[in-house]
This record gives structure tokens, sequence and C-alpha cells, in this order.
């Protein structure tokens, strides 16, 4: 009975928040860096007031919010306006139980695990229109609306993008999909060569999904002030804002795992094993590689918002349907030509 | 043909890499912020900041209550009430009062001064805490100009030449 109780309930728990603490940190020091870079990028120097370097600003803006008070509009659907932020969060962090950090490192190892992200990531959308329409506001239901045509339209290219590293991996399971871009040839083995322009759409999905620049019309700053959660304030605020950068961490660590090797070293049997073990652990895979590659994605988040101008919305709406989709179609077909002809032998280990 | 390679370069996304590495390029340069408490950024001479009256030497004030200031300021910030000194009955202020939120910096109070003794500092960095606080008085007056005299003799020094 208590081995049952330790490892069917205590194990999962521990496991979560092996999960979801650091991903919290994560999201704090990734606003920091955000603004850091952003500051840099500016040829400003972004905080540094609070702590060393500013490295706690983060934390001192998440205390700001929780001690403001959740104003709640006059008109406003209590109910909806208080679930909004959690089901924006929910998914952002369930999504994380499939992510592979390592071969043996995931939360659970599900079958269909690709399926599973697919569902999380579009439920987000659903706090965000919920938001926009609880909160009985002209701003907040405008960009509710515009987020969630945006974010079904690059759905589907993103859903695409990743049909084609199905057809390559043959398998619907994140640390089979891993596996499969495991080989001699290095980084050459990693999805993203066979499918570079696959990759490109997803990762650009990926911006769009998350709302962020040059997608972000659904904050649109200058037209509808913030957006759907221009009436949340306080902690209601907070966790919108740790739903979206939690998904922008999610994006970064899935276009890592789908394109570029999960936690596959960059040097994957080019190094042979007469090192000691510890350098073979890290030469030959592991979760340190998987950080760096996602950290390097997360990166693009920050540099893109620093580059780009916002887009116009008929041309984000043209750039889904009549770009991204047309491309990631074709290279479906291309994919399975090479799958089929033997071009790529993903999954075969050699 | 134009359109066809226009659509290809921007398929390729040759222009967003261009930005990109722009920004990248930005990201590595000096950063031009000045920290300010820390550092500061040279100020003129003639910089306009906080007021101050000025003593002669031997501790005796300069201001003969002309009330020349008062009459030319044009935001009407100066107020100045006089009467003979008791003692020596010297004709001088009982009040100056200067509203630093009426004051436009201009300038024209101390090119009106016959006696060199209304002056602007060169401190910019002061704050209020209280309502009224931004009225200052003489005697705050006097004691700023107490506090930075080396400076302000300084700065009139090197101005002399050009006025």
């Amino acid at each position: 009975m208590g081995e049952q109780l330790l490892n069917e309930l205590v194990l999962p728990v521990v496991y979560i928040l092996c999960i979801a603490v650091p991903l919290i940190l994560a999201v704090a020091m990734f606003v920091y860096w955000e603004r850091k870079v952003i500051g840099w990028m500016h040829v400003r120097m972004g905080p540094n007031k609070v702590g060393p370097w500013g490295l706690l600003q983060a934390f001192a803006d998440v205390v700001k919010l929780l001690i403001k008070e959740v104003i709640l509009p006059s008109s406003a659907n209590r109910f909806l306006y208080y679930l909004a932020p959690l089901l924006a969060l929910v998914p952002a962090f369930a999504a994380w139980a499939v992510v592979p950090f390592d071969d043996r490192m995931v939360l659970a190892n599900v079958n269909a695990g690709l399926l599973y992200l697919l569902a999380m990531t579009s439920l987000g959308v659903y706090g965000i229109i919920l938001a926009g329409w609880a909160s009985n506001s002209r701003y907040a239901l405008l960009g509710a609306m515009r987020s969630a045509a945006q974010v079904i339209s690059y759905e589907l290219a993103m859903g695409l993008s990743l049909v084609c590293v199905l057809v390559l991996a043959g398998s619907l399971n994140l640390t089979d999909i891993v596996h499969a871009q495991a080989g001699g040839k290095g980084l050459f083995d990693w999805f993203w060569l066979p499918l570079l322009p696959v990759f490109i759409v997803y990762f650009i999905s990926g911006v769009a999904e998350t709302n962020r620049a040059p997608f972000d019309v659904a904050e649109g700053e200058s037209e509808i002030v913030a957006g759907f959660h221009v009436e949340y304030s306080g902690s209601a605020f907070a966790i919108f804002f740790l739903a979206e950068y939690a998904n922008m961490i999610l994006v970064s660590f899935l276009a890592s795992i789908f394109f570029l090797g999960g936690w596959l070293s960059p040097l994957q049997g080019w190094i042979h094993a007469d090192a000691p073990n510890w350098v073979n652990w890290i030469w030959t895979g592991s979760i340190i590689w998987l950080l760096i590659k996602a950290f390097l994605m997360s990166f693009l988040f920050l540099w893109f918002r620093a580059t780009f101008p916002r887009y116009r919305y008929d041309q984000i709406m043209r750039l889904g349907w009549k770009v991204f989709i047309p491309i990631t179609i074709v290279w479906v077909l291309v994919a399975g030509c090479m799958k089929y002809f033997g071009l790529v032998l993903a999954g075969t280990g050699a | 043909m134009n359109r066809i390679t226009e659509y290809f370069k921007s398929l390729l996304l040759i222009e967003l890499f261009k930005g990109m590495g722009l920004t990248l390029g930005y990201m590595f340069k000096p950063k031009y912020t000045v920290r300010f408490p820390m550092e500061h950024i040279p100020r003129s001479n003639r910089f306009r900041g906080l007021h101050a009256l000025r003593r002669y030497p031997n501790g005796e004030e300069r201001c003969i209550a002309c009330k020349l200031c008062e009459a030319v300021c044009p935001a009407l910030a100066i107020t100045i009430d006089s009467a003979p000194r008791e003692g020596d009955g010297q004709r001088r202020t009982t009040r100056y009062d200067i509203d630093l939120f009426k004051c436009i910096f201009c300038g024209f109070c101390e090119e009106s001064c016959p006696v060199d003794s209304i002056v602007e500092t060169s401190v910019m960095e002061y704050h209020f805490e209280q309502r009224g606080q931004n009225v200052v008085t003489k005697a705050q007056l006097l004691a700023i100009g107490d506090r930075f005299e080396p400076e302000i003799a300084a700065a009139r020094a090197q101005d002399a030449a050009y006025r």
C-alpha cells in the first residue's frame, strides 16, 4: 500500500515539481534576459539596478504584481474572468509532461505525444478568447478575436510541418523522434537539414502561436492598448505573462526536439568512447545539449522582437494561408519521397 | 521577371536576415547609456539650474533689494519685500521667495542683477518632498550660495570675458 502510494502519487508530484519550479524560474530569468537583450540591441543597458547586473529584476516585478489589486471590471463575467488566466496557464504547463529532456528524463512517455502537444498548444487560445470576452471591453475583445484567428491559422502550418517530422521519424512519441535523429554524421543527422524550409516555417509559426513580435497584433499596443489582457491587473496579469513566456520556452524546446536532435550532441558519432564516463555522457548527448539548443532558439524570439516591425493583420493572414501552408504541403510530399527512396536514413540508426 | 526575383528574395527571407544581422551588430556596440547618478555628462558653465543668493567675501549679502529681478521675471516667480535693516538702516530684503514651480529658468534675474547677487547655479539634482517646499526662501537661497560659492565664482570668472 505504502509503495503503491509512493509510486502513483508522491513520485509524480515530485517529478511535476521538478519540471514546474525550474520552468517558473526559467520564465523569470527569460524575462530578465529578454529585457537585457532588447536593451543591448537598442544600444541601451537594460535592467541593471536590482541585484547584481539587475538579475533580481524579474523577481521584483513578480512581487510588485502579486501585491497589486486584481480589479474586476463592473460588467465583466466574474467566473470566466477569473477562469481565463488559468485556462491560458494550464495548457502551457501541461504540455511539458511529454517533453523528453533526456533519454529517460520524461514525465509521461506517451506514444501519441505529438498529438497531445498539438492539443495542448491549441487549448491555450481558449484562455485568450475567454479573457477578451469576459472582460467586456472593446479592446480586449478585438485583441482576443485577432489572436484566435491568428492562432488557428498558424496551427495548420504548424501541424503540417510536424507531419513532415512524423513522416521522417515514423513515430508520434517524442523520445522516438529524437532517437530517429541519432546517427554517425553529427548534427547533419538531425531533421533540420532535410526539413530546412519546414523548420523555418515551424519556428515562425511558433512565434505566431505565442503571439510574439512581429505577430503580436493580439496585443497591438498602438491600436488596442494591450489586447486581450487590457483589463487584467496584479496576479491575474502575472499569470497571463507566465503562460506566454512558458509557451515561448516550450516552442523553443519543441523546435530543438523536432528539428535539432533534442538532447543529442552535435558531435554524435564523431567522438569515440575512450574518454571517462561523464565526458562521454556530455559528448554523446545529455540534457545540457537540449538546454543549449533551447536557449539559442529562445534567443531568436528576442532577436525577432528587437528587429522586426509588427505585421499588418492581412499580411499575417496572407503569410499563414498563402505561403506557409503551401510550402509545408509540398514538403510533406518531398519528405515522403525522401523517406521512400531512402535519402534520409532516419530511424534506422545508421 | 523582376516580380519573380522579388518573390524569391522575399521567400528566402534575405532582407529579414539582413535586419537581424544589423540588430546583432548593435547588440555588441558600446552603449550610449549614462548611468546618471554615478556618471554625468559635461555641463556648461552657463547652465541655468537652482538659484542662489551670493555674499561678498566679508560675509555681507550682496542683494540690495532693488527688485529688478522681481520686475524682469517673466513667470512672476520672485517675490521680494524690503525694509531698512535694523542697526545700520541699509536697504535690505526681508523676504526673497522664488517659486521653483513657476520659474522657467530663463536666467533674466541673474542678467538683471546689478550686484551679481541672484545667480543660477549648475545644480539640477534636487527634489521636494512636501507641498510648499517648491518656494525657496531667502535663508535657503543664501545657504545654497554659501555652499556652492567656489563653483559659482569660478563659473562667473570664466564667463566674464564674454559678458
